[in-house]
């Protein structure tokens, strides 16, 4: 079973705002969902199976870059070439 | 020939598109002036891509996903993005951040989901062909759904690059139509090797669908007419599987004990991949724009509340607790655990059976708001996600119907025999219609 | 108190273009954002594809390190938030490292010392990140991602260093050693982050993140123990946090933010598939390393041990060693001027060996061998020579240079000639008598005093043999 304190601490985790009237339903609802992933007890551990590939490489060859234009076309309010983000410190 | 287009104005009434081309160019090849309907997770150059999702309104990619490629260079027309569950997180399209789509053949019923869109549009006669994904059904079941055809191919057939990430291990994207024949065709167009998508395998799809299955042997899981599957959906899927023995198949029954755990093993997989695949939304490079006046994590954890709807961030959040230390063991490591137990069982059944079949969902389409708790929701994932745990190919085609009311019939096939299931499903179509 | 160092040190390794997209790496002059793509921007849809190069690099380095390559590695997501991540996570690898178990042999301050290596892994640089409003109270952050997916190195060794000075040595033959296998490049600026854990036996550790400088290392590590050591004295304990090393104070600083503990949330990168490199690591060769040449120089060339490895500690050092020419480079002369003479010069001017002409000084070199020039002269035009590099980033000629000083070597003509050597002697006699006088008593110190004031004349450029017998004789003559 897990608490608002761990859903909360969840969010926190996730980087996820919640808002406090949601925080009861997000809690059963984890609850029920938990519960059901408890199936997965019974698995014991297996052997890799299945056809796999390894070792899919490309050569260091210099392909062109998108312009300075493109790469920031999808922002708002780039300054100088850079983009712009909330302070980190 | 510069210049050419396809005039596009659907009448819309299924609200199948969430935006459409009026003047859709188109160049030449196979599919030479044909309009094609795209998921709007399918990366277009040029043309609003959103996922559904608040959080990537106004996101203009500024290149084309690889199978667009492909679409153009085969003369395609693409003349609309089609709505879907926010970020392919559902199975109605309910979870559209901006609308949902109906089913055209019961508009008080939902379309099935994710690619709900796709479906819808392709049901209502809008476009002959459209794309969709496929994480754990969201091709399959509103093709059953909506009663039209869809396909997953094995995966690894079609690139993924430019699809949007929800679960990048489970999906697939695939295409959708109203016959095999058209589907298959579709299926060409799409597939073969990227170099751009290190999944991809270099196995190119050419095939022309055939109805000979003499001798082939169809093995039928018990645990696909299991329970919280509707008797009647499991009577006319018997009834299809009966048609394809009088054409001449062996029937055999068979057990899957993978399935009793296969949908926990799916939702903690494709949830942890997503809580890492949505970190990106930050709307720093893209989408609408962080509040930099706040700082960074909580200007973040704004822009993520506001931007994503309830059901993606129960998932993010899942999928982060899922991956959390502590819980890594008990939760991702035995999902991935119980995946190779998934893989075991289809390499164990395909030596004895050539195809696997059964419904594609457990019940007809849902009225609106029927499945309002998240877990009966998944649940009905049950039958889809098998293929998408294992990777091999999975097809959905209409065997009949139960009050008026789409049923599919799913095959499943070998690891990149893609080309047999659709045969098995040509051959039924071809059957019936007989 | 016994002093216990670990490092962590990433690299960037040299190649073309990035870890995982065809963007091209030389972006240090270029416009921010102008070296990006849809896949190092992070864009919705794209997909990594390793870089080829980046793994033959990294197992290059395993190699050179000593380091078992298993079996199957792969690449994992590391997820954490923060705008200098273009996808939220960063691939790197996790529990599946490239390689392990390896060693390098540096000289410590006990002699010859092995430091084992824990593991060596490859992941994704972030971009970089600007403070607007200044680093004290940012108003907000503007971000470049042109850095964003530069192949890096991480080499992480066992708490095997036992001092700062230990710690700096290990960095130098490791730079060495990469340079040496052709994979890093040490001048590009940012190309080398180190990360220190250090502790006193018997208490907590710490870890000093953003070092980023070979100096630097040495430097934040000295005052971490001083910092320890005096805070131990005190009867404090010491916490085990993460503290910041800042260059310009030369301090290290606590991260004062109480951040929540780290939870990375690593798995395996489902866009990639693992890599099975280790038949490929046993086929992969590598060129000679330091030691190796070391001992070569010491055999083929005759060189003291310290000589040697000096010369073979930079590998452009190595190289400008072996373009001199043979008779040269069995001449512990030679070895003197340049391990000592040359690389000091450098360094009082904090200059390095890159960037400067070495052509021009295997040619002044050559001018001293043909004698051409004093061994004085030589060291003034090497200082010359530099200054001008370092004011104006470039030089004469060396023959330009010793010309415009008036440093060529001044030959004395046979018997009886007037050139200046014989016309410095007859100077200096006549402005010396009592000295002439002594001479001629037979006192041998006051020839000596005479050939100085000719020196001094001829400001070095004489011979000292051809003053001696010029003064000899005009002595005798006189007489």
């Amino acid at each position: 079973m897990i608490t608002e304190r761990d859903t909360e601490h969840i969010a926190q985790l996730a980087d996820i705002a919640i808002h406090r009237e949601e925080l009861a339903s997000f809690t059963s609802r984890f609850n029920e969902i938990l519960e059901y992933f408890d199936l997965l007890d019974q698995v014991g551990m297996a052997e890799e199976s299945g056809e796999r590939a390894y070792n899919i490489f490309r050569e260091d060859e210099v392909v062109p870059s998108l312009s300075q234009e493109e790469a920031l076309s999808n922002t708002t309010g780039p300054e100088d070439g850079f983009f712009r983000a909330p302070r980190v410190m | 020939m510069p210049g050419r287009t396809v005039s596009f104005h659907p009448d819309d009434r299924y609200a199948a598109f969430l935006r459409t081309i009026p003047e859709a160019p188109f160049g030449e090849g196979r599919l030479a002036g044909v309009p094609v309907a795209v998921k709007d997770n399918i990366s277009t150059a040029g043309i609003e891509t959103t996922c559904a999702s608040r959080i990537l309104e106004g996101y203009v990619p500024p290149f084309d996903a690889t199978v667009v490629e492909r679409l153009k260079r085969a003369g395609a027309a693409i003349v609309g993005k089609t709505n879907m569950d926010e970020f392919g997180m559902g199975t109605t399209t309910e979870n559209s951040a901006f609308w949902p789509t109906l089913n055209p053949a019961d508009p008080s019923r939902v379309p099935g989901g994710s690619s709900g869109g796709s479906a819808a549009a392709v049901a209502a006669g809008l476009v002959p062909l459209a794309l969709g994904t496929d994480t754990g059904g969201s091709i399959r079941c509103p093709a059953a759904f909506c009663g039209i055809v869809g396909l997953k191919p094995t995966y690894g057939r079609v690139s993924r690059y430019g699809l949007i990430a929800y679960a990048n291990s489970l999906e697939q994207i695939g295409p959708m139509a109203k016959t095999v024949t058209d589907a298959s065709l579709l299926m060409e167009v799409i597939a073969g090797h990227d170099p751009r998508d290190s999944t991809s395998r270099d196995c190119p799809y050419h095939h022309t669908p055939d109805p000979e299955i003499r001798g082939l042997r169809i093995g039928v899981p018990e645990e696909f007419f299991g329970e919280g599957v509707d008797a009647r959906v499991a009577s006319v899927v018997w009834d299809a599987i009966s048609l394809l023995e009088r054409k001449g198949a062996e029937v055999i029954t068979c057990r899957m004990p993978s399935m009793a755990y296969a949908l926990a093993a799916y939702y903690v997989t494709c949830t942890s991949e997503a809580s890492s695949n949505l970190a990106r939304f930050d709307g720093v490079r893209y989408g609408p724009p962080a509040d930099t006046k706040k700082p960074w994590h909580e200007a973040f954890q704004e822009r993520r509340r506001e931007g994503f709807g309830e059901e993606v961030r129960r998932r993010i959040m899942l999928g982060t607790f899922a991956l959390s230390s502590g819980y890594y063991g008990k939760y991702y490591a035995k999902a991935q655990a119980a995946r190779n137990n998934v893989r075991a069982d289809f390499e164990r059944l395909f030596c004895d059976v050539d195809v696997l079949a059964g419904p594609t969902m457990p019940t007809v389409a849902f009225r609106f708001g029927e499945k309002s708790d998240p877990l009966s929701m998944y649940l009905s994932d049950i039958l889809t996600v098998p293929a998408n745990l294992a990777g091999v190919p999975a097809i959905s085609v209409p065997c009949g119907k139960v009050e008026g009311l789409p049923v599919g019939l799913q095959v499943m096939g070998r690891w990149m025999e893609d080309e047999r299931v659709v045969d098995v499903a040509y051959a039924f179509e071809q059957g019936r219609s007989a | 108190m016994t002093v216990i160092v670990g490092l962590e040190i990433h690299c960037q390794l040299d190649t073309a273009t990035k870890l995982f997209c065809g963007c091209s790496t030389d972006y240090r002059d270029d416009p921010p954002n102008s070296h990006v793509c849809p896949v190092c921007l992070g864009l919705p849809g794209s997909l990594p594809k390793i870089n080829k190069k980046a793994v033959e690099f990294a197992l290059k380095v395993a190699k050179a390190l000593n380091c078992e390559v298993p079996e199957e590695s792969e690449f994992a997501r590391k997820n954490y938030f923060y705008p200098d991540l273009d996808k939220g996570y960063q691939i790197t690898q996790y529990d599946k490292p490239l390689a392990v178990c390896g060693y390098l042999d540096i000289e410590g301050d006990e002699g010859e010392k092995r430091v084992r290596i824990t593991r060596v892994h490859m992941e994704e640089d972030p971009g970089r990140l600007v403070h607007k409003g200044g680093a004290d109270r940012p108003k907000y952050t503007l971000v470049d991602y042109n850095r964003a997916g530069i192949p890096l190195i991480e080499i992480v060794t066992e708490p095997d260093l036992r001092s700062p000075k230990e710690a700096r040595r290990f960095l130098n033959k490791l730079r060495a050693t990469l340079e040496y296998l052709g994979v890093f490049d040490s001048e590009k600026e940012g190309s080398l982050r180190v990360d220190a854990n250090i502790s006193l036996a018997g208490s907590e550790r710490v870890e000093v993140k953003n070092i980023t400088s070979y100096k630097g290392v040495e430097k934040a590590l000295t005052f971490e123990v001083t910092r320890q050591k005096n805070a131990i004295r005190r009867g404090q304990k010491i916490a085990r946090e993460t503290r910041h090393f800042v260059e310009a104070r030369g301090v290290t600083t606590s991260s004062r933010s109480k951040e929540m503990e780290q939870d990375y949330r690593y798995f395996p990168e489902p866009d990639l598939r693992p890599l099975r490199v280790r038949n490929w690591a046993e086929e992969i060769e590598i060129p000679e390393l330091p030691d190796a040449r070391k001992l070569r120089f010491i055999k083929d060339y005759g060189l003291s041990p310290t000589h040697a490895a000096t010369l073979t500690g930079d590998w452009q050092i190595a190289e400008f060693y072996e373009s001199l020419p043979a008779d040269l480079r069995v001449s512990t002369a030679t070895a003197t001027w340049v391990a000592d003479t040359l690389l000091g010069e450098l360094n009082y001017r904090d200059m390095s060996i890159r960037g400067v002409p070495l052509d021009h000084f295997k040619e002044l070199l050559l001018i001293r061998q043909a004698g051409e020039i004093t061994e004085k002269a030589a060291v003034e035009v090497l200082r010359s020579l530099l200054d001008q590099i370092r004011d104006t980033g470039t030089c004469e000629l060396p023959r330009q240079c010793i010309g415009r000083l008036g440093l060529f070597v001044i030959t004395a003509a046979e018997e009886g000639a007037n050139d200046p050597v014989t016309a410095a002697a007859r100077e200096a006699i006549a402005e010396n008598p009592q000295a002439v006088a002594d001479f001629c008593q037979g006192k041998k110190e006051a020839l000596n005093f005479l050939v100085g004031q000719v020196m001094r004349k001829t400001r070095g450029c004489a011979k000292p043999g051809d003053v001696n017998r010029v003064l000899t004789s005009l002595l005798s003559g006189d007489e």
